[in-house]
Formats: structure tokens, sequence, C-alpha cells
């Protein structure tokens, strides 16, 4: 059933909040500038329970079923991380108390800071980035700082794998650089030989996703950062792909210079249909001094009878700040939470069955759909939604088709170097039983391509709601719950 | 620890995949560097770990312990039961971004909601689906004015009396342009009233940004200083307070060509300042040069109304290198918190609030005023915060008040040393009339010491 909006289902008068009258004696409102209309809806607060709960219904969650999303991560999101992020304690700290007044907060700062640096190989780490694509940024700001610093003005390019995610050239341009695309080769690794050609001494870096977005960790990962450390360049690891390799390898022992973390996919902190992320960096020995600011650290030492005392040092040669305050304080007590629940060996054990999962999915849709890189893959794989001899089927269709088995659909038409490409990364917190599942309902769907296509084409048939016309959205530009005309 | 796997299974699946061992699944990361030690404390069981959090969260004093006349850009409001509740429920928190729209039109919907609601309080034509906070949404605004002109403008102008950490993240953000500078806020004292930014645009100015109710807490009728902006043709951005817009004038009736803001006040808990919720919201004209997410109203096949991601063409995933900007994900989550918080408040409530805030600031002011050593420092209209010039330095104050379990004001000096000896407070409906005299009765105590 359609659900109305809050706009339809108001109705003038109505009140859902209380609030006391006030206990001061009122005082003048500044007349001349008083709004004449608010037009925001009038619902009880049961309106509101039931509108909002009746929507999440028609909502897909990992609470709800397997949700294979490639590049995205989705595993289980503890529900203790969501208790200890509500703890009082926390919740109602104000971001500009003194520091002697916010200790709790500052050790946990602290200590999130040194285990994601133990566990990346890097030096320093900033919490500040509010998701993947701001940690990019810091991370690109901090290499064209490092450049500029050393009086290396000519460095205007980036270089980007084909494969990438499409936030690494977004964010190159919004740093001021030029975009390099780099072809993979054969077995889906960088290409070595046109690497060479494109490190001259005019490129800043390299943005290396590895384990890459076809799932795969690059067998020459360290002969491309060496060819392109010798062009005098810097290497950003993107760190999407984390959950491949926790326990696994450090990025900063293979010689990358500056990665981003994603908190919400490795370190299990919720997606929240869309965010809130948090995406921290972290930097070699001599980005330090680029980080943007304030990082978290000890500014008084302890002694026998004291705590050391936390506070906030501003790195010397900053980026500068790219977001109010301290980043994502929740999504850190999350993913605190989350770390200090697993310790060194529980982080590698996650690493080791998310690649063990996808795998074994890989094992067993192997032959009935095309995979364009048949080896051993990390935490994800790429296979082909199509089939030669089935020509209408395209990799929407086969989405579209899970959804009536009740998955959620892999990732589809990425990454761009796939032809009808779609991404499935099972992550660690599957049983076998689901994976099983899952695995017979590709299985079925290949079959039905040849058989029944229409089913697929008319697919999805159990939602709640059929293939939306996203022309017409994208024409007519309703974005509100009025044409902005009719506003007055 | 959340993975599933008994040791027969992974046996089983082991077969299937057709190695040996686990460690078998690892031979193309450089054996040298394979497994490394990590130096990591042992792990907790969830019993464990929830005290360990609880203890750390004992080492702070919140708001709990605290009276809190602290803003500055974070404010403590009330948040209903309803809102946590409600966006607690996996169905919203373990979703993703609805790329799907047939799985996804709970999200979807509530984003157009949210949508809506913003450009009701803003008198925009459109919002988008969020930016991480309000500086990274105001450091949007001027990304996009770059682009408009194509970078033909270079000269960005900045209020003295915006919040000095949105004005840092927009410093940041230009630097990796070139060609452009910022004026306003060296040359101008913080106090100046708007007008004096009117010297500085020219043919050159590709944005000039103000606060409504500015850093100070000032309010200021801008539409003359837009009017004068957009002779030169240059783009107006107003960074706004939603919660003060239930009472205000929204600045889609001044002139304002683009909104933006810190919904935090909207619902959302102060968090040691994050989660929070960028803003954006603009006119229709430039619908197509906003970055971020936009859900917009289509229907199926059968014709039966739904939501989808819309415009995905200005975004990164689809346009790469030439997207308006590299945002991906966002703040959905803070978003539809918001939107739970005014549809439940709804339009009684949210002006109740608003108004609640004026009259104890101005209830306060008017004492604070009288007590010996203290002068207000308010040369316009003000909302919820006011300046208090004090007769000692802010830090000693603060530090007495502390001892009153009294989170006091904003050292105004850190940032402007004009304001040196200056304390920004700010009032909301969470204090009492008694809060408040309490607060008064300390800081005579402290000018008397």
């Amino acid at each position: 059933m359609t659900e109305p909006t809050i706009y339809e289902m108001s109705v003038a008068g109505r009140v859902g909040m209380k609030y006391p009258q006030p206990d001061v004696p009122l005082s003048p409102l500044p007349d001349d500038m008083l709004r004449r209309d608010l037009p925001l809806p009038e619902l009880s607060e049961l309106e509101v329970v039931r509108h909002f709960t009746n929507l999440s219904s028609k909502n897909y969650s990992i609470d709800g079923g397997f949700y294979p999303l490639g590049s995205c991560t989705m595993k289980y999101n503890p529900k203790v991380n969501e208790e200890t992020a509500r703890i009082p304690g926390f919740t109602g700290t104000h971001p500009l108390q003194p520091i002697e007044t916010v200790q709790g907060n500052l050790i946990l700062m602290y200590e999130l800071q040194n285990w994601l640096a133990e566990i990346s190989g890097f030096s320093a780490v900033t919490l500040q980035p509010a998701a993947g694509a701001h940690g990019e940024y810091v991370g690109v700001m901090i290499i064209r700082a490092y450049h500029r610093d050393r009086g290396d003005l000519k460095r205007t390019k980036i270089l980007i794998p084909d494969s990438a995610h499409g936030t690494n050239p977004a964010t190159s341009a919004m740093s001021g650089y030029n975009v390099v695309p780099v072809p993979s080769d054969a077995r889906g690794n960088v290409d070595l030989e046109a690497l060479r050609t494109l490190c001259t001494d005019e490129i800043a870096g390299l943005m290396l996703t590895n384990p890459n977005t076809v799932g795969l960790f690059d067998e020459n990962v360290l002969e491309v950062i060496n060819i392109v450390h010798q062009a005098g360049g810097l290497v950003y690891g993107d760190g999407a792909n984390f959950n491949a390799v926790l326990g696994i390898v450090r990025p900063g022992d293979l010689g990358f210079d500056v990665m981003h973390f994603n908190l919400h996919k490795t370190f299990s902190t919720p997606h929240g249909g869309g965010g809130p992320g948090s995406g921290p960096v972290g930097v070699v020995e001599h980005l330090v001094e680029f980080l943007p600011g304030p990082l978290v650290d000890v500014i008084k030492e302890g002694d026998a009878d004291d705590y050391p005392l936390f506070g906030f040092v501003e790195p010397p040669k900053s980026i500068g700040r790219v977001k109010s305050f301290y980043g994502q304080f929740g999504m850190h007590v999350r993913a605190y939470t989350y770390i200090s629940m697993h310790g060194a060996a529980g982080l590698r054990a996650v690493s080791e069955h998310a690649v063990l999962n996808a795998n074994y999915l890989l094992s067993r849709v192997r032959g009935k759909y095309k995979l364009p890189y048949d080896r051993i893959c990390m935490h994800e794989f790429v296979v082909e939604g199509s089939w030669d001899d089935a020509p209408d089927i395209r990799a929407l269709d086969v989405s579209k088709r899970l959804m009536d088995y009740n998955f959620h659909p892999p990732t589809n038409y990425f990454p761009l170097i796939v032809h009808e490409a779609l991404m499935i990364e099972p992550t660690e917190t599957e049983s076998k039983q689901t994976l099983d599942q899952f695995a017979d309902a590709l299985l079925k769907i290949a079959e039905e391509a040849h058989t029944q296509p229409d089913l697929l084409k008319s697919a999805p048939h159990n939602t709640p709601i059929g293939r939306l016309d996203e022309v017409k959205a994208a024409k007519e530009l309703v974005l509100c719950c009025w044409i902005p005309e009719d506003i007055e | 620890m959340f993975y599933p796997h008994t040791e027969s299974e992974r046996a089983e699946m082991l077969r299937s995949i057709g190695v040996q061992s686990i460690e078998d699944l690892f031979v193309d990361v450089p054996e040298k560097y394979r497994f490394p030690k990590l130096d990591l404390p042992p792990s907790l069981t969830e019993m464990e770990a929830v005290t360990l959090m609880q203890e750390l969260a004992n080492e702070n004093y919140s708001t709990h312990d605290l009276i809190c006349f602290l803003g500055a850009g974070a404010y403590n409001h009330y948040v209903p039961a309803v809102v946590d509740n409600l966006i607690r429920r996996g169905e919203f928190l373990t979703a993703y971004t609805p790329y799907q729209p047939e799985v996804s039109q709970g999200t979807l919907q509530a984003i157009f909601e949210y949508q809506s609601i913003i450009a009701a309080l803003t008198g925009m034509d459109v919002s988008n689906a969020s930016h991480y906070d309000g500086a990274t949404a105001a450091a949007e605004a001027v990304v996009m004015a770059y682009h408009n002109f194509r970078g033909k403008r270079g000269k960005y102008i900045i209020s003295p009396s915006l919040n000095p950490q949105f004005r840092q993240v927009i410093n940041t953000y230009l630097s990796g342009y070139d060609n452009v500078s910022v004026a306003g806020p060296d040359e101008l004292d913080p106090m100046s009233s708007p007008d004096e930014l009117e010297q500085f645009i020219d043919m050159d100015t590709a944005m000039v940004i103000v606060q409504y109710p500015d850093f100070l807490g000032r309010i200021y009728d801008y539409a003359q200083l837009a009017n004068k902006t957009h002779a030169l043709g240059t783009l107006f951005a107003v960074v706004v307070n939603p919660l003060a817009l239930a009472l205000l004038k929204p600045p889609g009736e001044f002139g304002a060509d683009v909104v933006v803001g810190e919904g935090q006040p909207l619902g959302i808990p102060m968090m040691y300042g994050g989660p929070y919720l960028g803003i954006f919201a603009t006119k229709k004209e430039y619908v197509r040069k906003m970055a971020g997410r936009l859900v917009g109203e289509t229907v199926d096949e059968q014709g039966k109304r739904g939501y989808v991601l819309t415009l995905t063409a200005r975004e990164q995933h689809i346009r790469r290198e030439k997207a308006t900007s590299n945002i991906c994900t966002n703040q959905g989550l803070i978003a539809l918190a918001s939107a739970i918080y005014v549809s439940l408040v709804g339009k009684q409530g949210l002006r109740q609030v608003a108004e609640l805030c004026y009259h104890k600031a101005h209830y306060a002011a008017q004492k604070i005023s009288q007590i010996e050593g203290y002068s207000l420092c308010c040369n316009a209209p003000y909302f919820h915060e006011f300046i208090v010039c004090c007769p000692k330095p802010v830090e000693e104050i603060n530090a007495h008040l502390l001892e009153h379990q009294i989170l006091g004001g904003y050292d105004l000096g850190k940032n402007f040393p004009s304001l040196d000896h200056h304390m920004l407070l700010a009032f909301t409906e969470m204090n009492s009339r008694d809060d408040i005299d309490l607060l008064c009765d300390v800081l005579a105590e402290v000018a008397n010491d």
C-alpha cells in the first residue's frame, strides 16, 4: 500500500509533543523579523510512530536478510554498539567542554587512533573525516601539501586505476589534480608497463584500492608501490576493502603512504540508509605533520599519583580543518567497542572468514556465471550478469530477480571494467546455510535467464513496489511534498 | 566473534574451494608481510566491553551532571523518546544507501520528507539528502559557487561573524583551487554590521556568506546585503540554525541563493560533536549544480507512487572527476532523525521550542546586565545566544562555574582577539529559571572574588 507523506497526513491544529509553559517572563519578539507562516506537518505521536514504522517495513536491511553488496561490507552491526554509543556519559557531552571534563572521550579517541595505526601499520591516524570520500579528500590534500612543502610544484597529476571507485577521481579533481587513468592487466592487477610509462615527475601519486574492486589482491603490489615511489610520487590506499586484510597484512608495511578507513564497513558501524559513516586517515611518519587538526594526544604526562592528561594538538603543517569538532564521535564509540571485543586474533579471524565466505560462494557459482578473472579472490568477487545465449538479459535483471528470492542484489554495473558486472561481497558474518541459499538462487536465476527470460525482465514481483520510472523522476523533478511554485 | 562457522563447515567450504587451509587463500599477499602480529589489548566479551565503555563514560562530566550554557555551534536540546526509538529500528539502521529503490522505499520516502521539511524551514525550492555537518555543507556551497562561475570569479566574502570552524573548513576546501581568495574576516571587527561587507563585493566575487543568527547570536535582516550581492551577479549564501527558522523569517524571503546549516538542534544529541547533520538547500535553478544525493518522486509500471535517487549524473559514481563533489556516504540516519523530530514536535512545537529558547535567553540577559562587573555586548536583536563582557578572563570564570556544576559559555577571545574577556552564553528549553538564577548568582560571586 502507498504510505501517505507526513504532509498528506497532517491535520491543522494537531499536536504531537507538548512543552512546558515558559517559567520566565516573556520578552517582546523582534516583530519585523518574524516569519508569517511555518509550513510544517501537524501529527499526533502515534501517527508519527506508525508512519515511520510503516516506512521502515518497506526497507531491506541486514537485520532482515542477506545483503551481498560488493564494496559495501554489509556485515552484521552488533547491537551492543548501539548500547555503548548511547551511554549518557557520551551522548550528553558538548564538543567544546574543557578537556578536563571529557577525559573519557579523549582516552577513547586516543586509543582508537593508536589501534587503527597498529592495525594498518601507519604512524598516526586522524579521526576527523566523516566518511570514506571525506577521508580520501584528506589523504589527497596531504599528498598535495607534502609536495608543495618540498617546493615541488610541477606534480599536477594523480594516477587512478580504471577499476577504482568514482570517489577517487572526484576527490582528486576537488583537490586540484588532473586524473590519469591506469589500465588493469589480464589478471586484474595494475598494468605494470603502463604504470611505468605514466610515472613521470609530474605525478603526485597513485590512488590504489587493494584488494581492488574486482576483489583481487594485486600480485605485484610491492612493485607497483616501488614504481610510484621511484618517480617521487606517494601512494594512497583506499581502505574500502580493508575487511579483507585485518591481521593479514598491514598497508603501511607494504609501503602505502596514506590510507583511509571506513569504520562503517570494516569496523561494523551501521550504514543507516546512507550514513553516517566515519573515515579516519592513517599516514606514515613523514606525513604526520600535515594531518588535519586537532589530534588527540597526551598533553601532560602522568605519574604515580595522576593519570596523564589528554587533550588536543595541532600538527605543525596541517592541511587545515575539514569538519566541525573531532569527527563522528558516535561512530568512534561503536568502532572502539567492536575492536575491543575482537583483539588481534579476532580481527584476523574476521578477514579470514570474509575471504573464506567469498571464495566458497565463488566456488558454488563458477561455471554458471562468467568470471572475468578466475583467481582466488579476497573478500568479494565479480561475475558477469549476462550470457551470450540469453541475449536479452542484463545484470540489472538478475539483480531485480534476486529480490523475488528475498535477497538484496549485489552491486551492479561496477567496476566499470567488467561487462554487466555483479559484484558480490558476502562478509564474514553470514553462515554457510545463507550462502548456500543465495548460491541456489543465483543458479536458479541463471537457468531462468535461459528458460523464462520474461521472469527476469519483469522482476521484481514480490516487493512493495515495482521497477520505477527513473526518467520521469529526473525530468519532472518533484523533490518535495509540493511543487515549489505552490508555496505561498 | 560474529562469524558463525563451525569447524566442520569450514572444512566443507575449503573442500569446495579446493584448498587445504584458510592460509592458502592469502598466497597473493607478499609472504614477508603476511600475518603480522598486532599489538592490541586482549579481546573482551560483551559483558566486559560494556563495563569498559561505562568506565570510560564515567570519566566524563556530561550535561546529565552539569547545567549547560555552552553553545557556539552545538546545543543542548530535548530529544523526544520517539526519535531514537524509531531510528534504532534495524530496517532503517542497517540498510544501505537506497540504490535499489524497490527494496528501499522506506529510506527514500523518509529522505523525501526530510527534503520537504528543510525546504519549508529555509524557504528554498529544494534540499538535498544531507552533508556531513554544517561546516562541510558551507564548504560545498562555496565549491558550488566556484563551479557556477567556472572558476572565473575567485573571490569569496565571508562574514567575520561566521562560525570560526566553518570558516576554517571553507578555507581548507578552497585551498584545492587556484586563483581564489577569501575576503572579510581579517579586515573587519566581528561586531561590525553586515552592511560593512558591501565594500568588498565586486565583479570578481563568486559568493557572499553570512550566518543567521550569526555566531555571536545576532539576528540581522540581510535583505539589503542580498540585493547588493545580486546586483553584481554574485551568489548569496546564508548559514542557519534551523531551529531559529521556526521563529524567524526564512532566508528564502530575503534573497538567499543557498541556505546551509548545522541540523544538530533538530533532535540530534550533542555526542561530543558528531554525527551531526549538514543542511543544504537552494533554488531550483541551481539544482543541477548542487552536490549530494537527491530523492525524487515517480511511479512504477502500475502507476503507483514511489521514490528514487535522482539527478545522479551529478554524482561521483557516474561523473567521476567531473562530479559536483566527491560526496558518497552522507548523514542519512541523522537526516531521518531530524525528519522524525520535526514531524513529532510539528508546526506548533517547533515554534514553542524556539520561543522558549528566546525568552530564557532574554530573561538571562536582563538579569546578567544587572550584575556588577558584567555588561551585555549586544548591538542587534539576538535569538538564544548573546555576548557578555566579563570582569575577568573567561577561563577563570568558567572554572568557577564548573565548581557549581555549571558548564559556562564559550570564550570568544580564542577566535577574536578583540573579544578577549567576552563570553558567548547559550540558552535552550533545557534551562530552567532556577538554573539561570544560579548562573547569575555564581557570576556575581566570581566578580566579587
